[in-house]
Formats: C-alpha cells, sequence, structure tokens
C-alpha cells in the first residue's frame, strides 16, 4: 500500500470525523437548548426530568453510552437504513448527542444565571410570556455569554468522537486501525499522522470560536 | 446569586395556575408515553423476562461483575495518582522563567492535551503493548491526557495564590523550591481541590475505555455476560447503574469539599475564575 492509498484513507477516515461531529454538534446544540429550557421552566415535572436526565447521562461513561446504542438498539429493534455503516453511524450520533447535550445544556445554564435580573423583570414588565422572555431576550444573551466554555465542550465533542470507532463507526482513529493493519511497519508515523489531524480539526474549531468571542461576547 | 429561574416567570396567578397545572399533566403523560414505549420495546424484544434477570443471583457472576469494577477502579486509581505526579511535574515546568524549560514544557503539555485520550492509549497499546500488557496502556494513555490537564489546573492554582505569600516566603529567606513547596503548592492544590476532583471523575469515566483495547475491565465483562446469557441489555443496564453510583460519590465527595473549603483560602475567588474554564 503505497502513500497516495493511505492518505486517501486518512481523508475518509477524517471525513467520517467530520460528519459524526457536524450532526452530533447540531443535535446537542437542539436537545442541549431544549434541556436548558426545561430546567428553568415554571413546570416542575419538566424541571425534574431533565435534571434527572442529565445527572444520569452526565454520570455515566460515553463508551457506555455508545455501547447501549450499538449493541443494544439492534437489540430493540431500532434500525435507520438498510445498511450496517449508515447504522452504526446514526448509533454512534445519537449517542454522542444525547452525552454532550447534557454538557450543553449545563453550560447555558450558568449563561442564564449570569444574565442580569433586571432584563427578566424587565421583559416580563412589558408583559411577554415565559416563553418569549426565555427566547427572545434570555437565551441570545446566554448563548453569547457562554460562547467560551460552550467551545470546551464542542472541543471535547470532537475528542470524544474517536471513541465512535470502537463500535463500527468509519472516523479517523478507525482509519488508522486499518491503515497500521496493513502497514505495521508505520506505526509510529500512522499514530503522528492522527493525532496532527486531531489537532489541526481543535485549531481550526478553536480559530472558530476565537473569532465568535471577540465578534460577540458580551462585556459586563 | 439570587435564583433567576423565579424570575423569568410571575408568581402565577388563578389562570396560569391552572394552565401550569394542565402543562404539568400533559408533560407528565408525554414523559410516561416514552418511558412506557421504551418499557414497551424491552418487552417486545423480551428483554424483561425473568430469565433475563435470574442470572445476576448467580453469586458467580456477581463475582465477575466486581471483578469487573475493582479492575476499573484499579486502572483508575492507579492512574489518577501518576496523573497528580506528572500534572505538578508540568505545572512547574511550565512555570519556570528559564524559557528552554518551558517551552518545550508547554509543546509537550499542548500535544497531549489536544488528542483523544483514547489515541494515546492506542499509542501506548500499539507500541508498547507487547511488554506491559493492556493494563498499563490503559493507565499511561490516562495518565498522559490527564496529567497535562492536571497540570493546567494546578498552574491556574499557584499564579492565583497572592503574591504577598510568595513575597513574604522568599523575605524571610526559603530558597526558590522551599517557597513552592511548602507555601505555594500545598495553597494551590487547596484552592483547586474540587475542579482536581472533577478531573479525576473525568479519568473514572475514561477508565472504561479499556474495554476496547482488550483490558478485561467492567464493560467486558458486562459485554461477555451479555453474550453468554444473550441478556445484552439487563447486564448493561446493572453496569450502567453501577458505574453511575461510583461516579455519584466521588462527585458527591467533591461538592462536600467544595463547601469545606470555602472561604478558607484566599486563592480560591481568583482560582474559581480560571477553574471555570476546565471542562472534561
Amino acid at each position: 500500500m503505497d502513500f497516495l492509498e493511505l492518505l486517501q484513507m486518512f481523508l475518509s477516515g477524517a471525513w467520517g470525523t467530520i460528519k459524526l461531529f457536524t450532526v452530533a454538534l447540531i443535535g446537542s446544540m437542539v436537545l442541549g437548548t431544549i434541556l436548558a429550557a426545561m430546567r428553568v421552566s415554571p413546570t416542575p415535572v419538566l424541571r425534574a426530568a431533565a435534571s434527572t436526565y442529565i445527572n444520569v447521562v452526565r454520570n455515566t461513561p460515553l463508551t457506555l453510552v455508545m455501547f447501549f446504542c450499538a449493541f443494544g438498539l439492534p437489540f430493540l429493534d431500532i434500525r435507520f437504513g438498510s445498511t450496517s455503516s449508515f447504522n452504526s453511524f446514526v448509533y454512534a450520533t445519537i449517542a454522542l448527542t444525547a452525552y454532550t447535550a447534557c454538557f450543553v445544556a449545563e453550560t447555558l445554564k450558568s449563561g442564564i444565571a449570569t444574565i442580569p435580573v433586571g432584563q427578566a423583570e424587565a421583559a416580563r414588565a412589558v408583559g411577554l410570556s415565559f416563553g418569549q422572555t426565555l427566547g427572545q431576550v434570555i437565551l441570545p444573551q446566554a448563548f453569547r455569554t457562554v460562547i467560551p466554555p460552550l467551545g470546551s465542550v464542542i472541543i471535547a465533542m470532537l475528542k470524544n468522537t474517536s471513541i465512535a470507532s470502537a463500535f463500527n463507526n468509519r472516523e479517523l482513529i478507525s482509519a488508522m486501525r486499518n491503515a497500521i493493519e496493513v502497514r505495521g511497519d508505520l506505526v509510529i508515523p500512522l499514530l503522528f499522522g492522527t493525532a496532527l489531524a486531531y489537532l489541526i480539526l481543535a485549531l481550526v474549531l478553536g480559530r472558530v470560536f476565537d473569532y465568535l468571542e471577540k465578534k460577540l461576547v458580551i462585556m459586563r | 446569586m439570587s435564583a433567576p429561574t423565579q424570575v423569568l416567570f410571575d408568581e402565577p396567578g388563578p389562570k396560569s395556575r391552572r394552565n401550569n397545572v394542565i402543562l404539568s399533566i400533559v408533560s407528565a403523560l408525554v414523559l410516561l408515553a416514552i418511558a412506557a414505549f421504551v418499557i414497551w420495546k424491552f418487552a417486545d424484544a423480551g428483554q424483561l423476562e425473568a430469565d433475563k434477570w435470574y442470572p445476576f443471583t448467580f453469586a458467580q457472576i456477581q463475582m465477575v461483575l466486581l471483578q469487573g469494577m475493582i479492575a476499573t477502579l484499579k486502572v483508575a486509581v492507579v492512574a489518577s495518582v501518576l496523573a497528580m505526579v506528572v500534572g505538578i511535574v508540568f505545572a512547574l515546568l511550565r512555570l519556570s522563567n528559564k524559557k528552554v524549560i518551558s517551552v518545550p514544557g508547554t509543546i509537550v503539555l499542548e500535544f497531549f492535551r489536544g488528542v483523544p485520550v483514547l489515541l494515546l492509549i492506542f499509542a501506548m497499546f500499539l507500541m508498547f503493548g507487547n511488554d506491559i500488557g493492556p493494563f498499563w496502556s490503559v493507565v499511561f494513555g490516562l495518565t498522559l491526557y490527564n496529567g497535562m490537564v492536571l497540570a493546567e489546573i494546578i498552574r491556574a492554582g499557584i499564579l492565583a495564590v497572592p503574591t504577598g505569600q510568595r513575597e513574604a516566603a522568599m523575605a524571610i529567606g526559603l530558597r526558590p523550591g522551599q517557597v513552592m513547596s511548602l507555601v505555594l503548592m500545598p495553597q494551590a492544590l487547596r484552592a483547586m481541590m474540587p475542579t482536581i476532583i472533577a478531573q479525576i471523575v473525568v479519568l473514572l469515566k475514561d477508565s472504561a475505555l479499556g474495554f476496547i483495547v482488550t483490558y478485561q475491565d467492567l464493560l467486558y465483562q458486562v459485554n461477555l455476560i451479555g453474550r453468554e446469557y444473550n441478556n445484552l441489555l439487563p447486564t448493561f443496564i446493572v453496569g450502567a447503574v453501577l458505574f453511575i453510583i461510583i461516579n455519584m460519590i466521588v462527585a458527591a465527595f467533591a461538592r462536600w469539599l467544595e463547601s469545606r473549603l470555602q472561604r478558607k483560602t484566599t486563592a480560591n475567588t481568583e482560582a474559581e475564575g480560571l477553574s471555570a474554564k476546565i471542562v472534561d
């Protein structure tokens, strides 16, 4: 296997990582926002449900969550497509989303806590409902406040995509393992190359968040 | 901080109280429906039958699960101790005022902190696995990653100790090593203890990765029992509960420690802002 073939293998692995990362990013943002909204809602049932979910999933290792999705969901006859590779991808995405959403929700909640009380009081005073107060006044500000810690959560998620390699999902680590299987003499360069790929992805993400921070964070 | 959750909505009047009750009932029903669906799915797949759960009454199975749990904890404890050592060493390297020491230290730290911990475990396993076995592969992988994260936490703690402490220590004639080990380090470790424990919880959770490099930990045993008795989901649930209990105990310990240590160190308030940046 020559260099070009190895590179191609790596690029398809990197593409797998980026795909998993992007879908799980969108999913965990949406689910995380919903969970955070539930945690501050006036309905005690929703508050309790959200905090139970967060406490249970946050304290479970991601490996265990993936294990459940990859091995458990097929048992329950929950399938998403005809091919097994697509199924593995969806299972990995669900696990990563379910896990990361907890951290997004916790970060957002701490962001909501930093918004001055006067903002919510003013919103109520002009007659906004809870949903309007949260959606139009509090959450937009909370998101802008928590950009730096949210960046840490998202970069941690990028690194966490690696765990999906153990559950038949095609991404960087699984590409590396395949490459090592055929070119055992190149173990160290292959390991180093994979590490470099993650470092580059993390660097790009870091830059994006630095930019967002400069543009959006509200100084108080 | 006054709880902003109460500010987001008004003290409910009669109409919104009624709406609240309706909303509570509706959301409870929706949640119950979801729970019922999950249980129905489990039952449908035959995972709730007694014979799937019966194996857990066997002493042998309990022993295997216990062994798995001990194996997981063993990795976590050994890696935590080593990671603390690595953390202190690298914190000192980065704080060194000689560029020859601090710059390479920073590069090494950023490298190991920036890659997935699973990659480090694989690297250990693929390069030295034949000599050191899966146990030490997992331990060294976890140590490298978490050691670097701990180094940043400890460094932040040392920087947060008021400068007067260092000046006073130097004024009474302590050598630089003594200033660090007798004055700065104890205060830094104390101020950062909650964050350090939070990172230990992360390490504990990551120790579940051992199963991927054939280390016979809790998850490995769960997989084994689940396939042997064809009860993967019940075994998974038992394993997850064990993990969650351990983590919640450690997390509760961290909270208790935090409440005890509060207001006892001057470095605390400054360190708080720094520690808030460290996640997972």
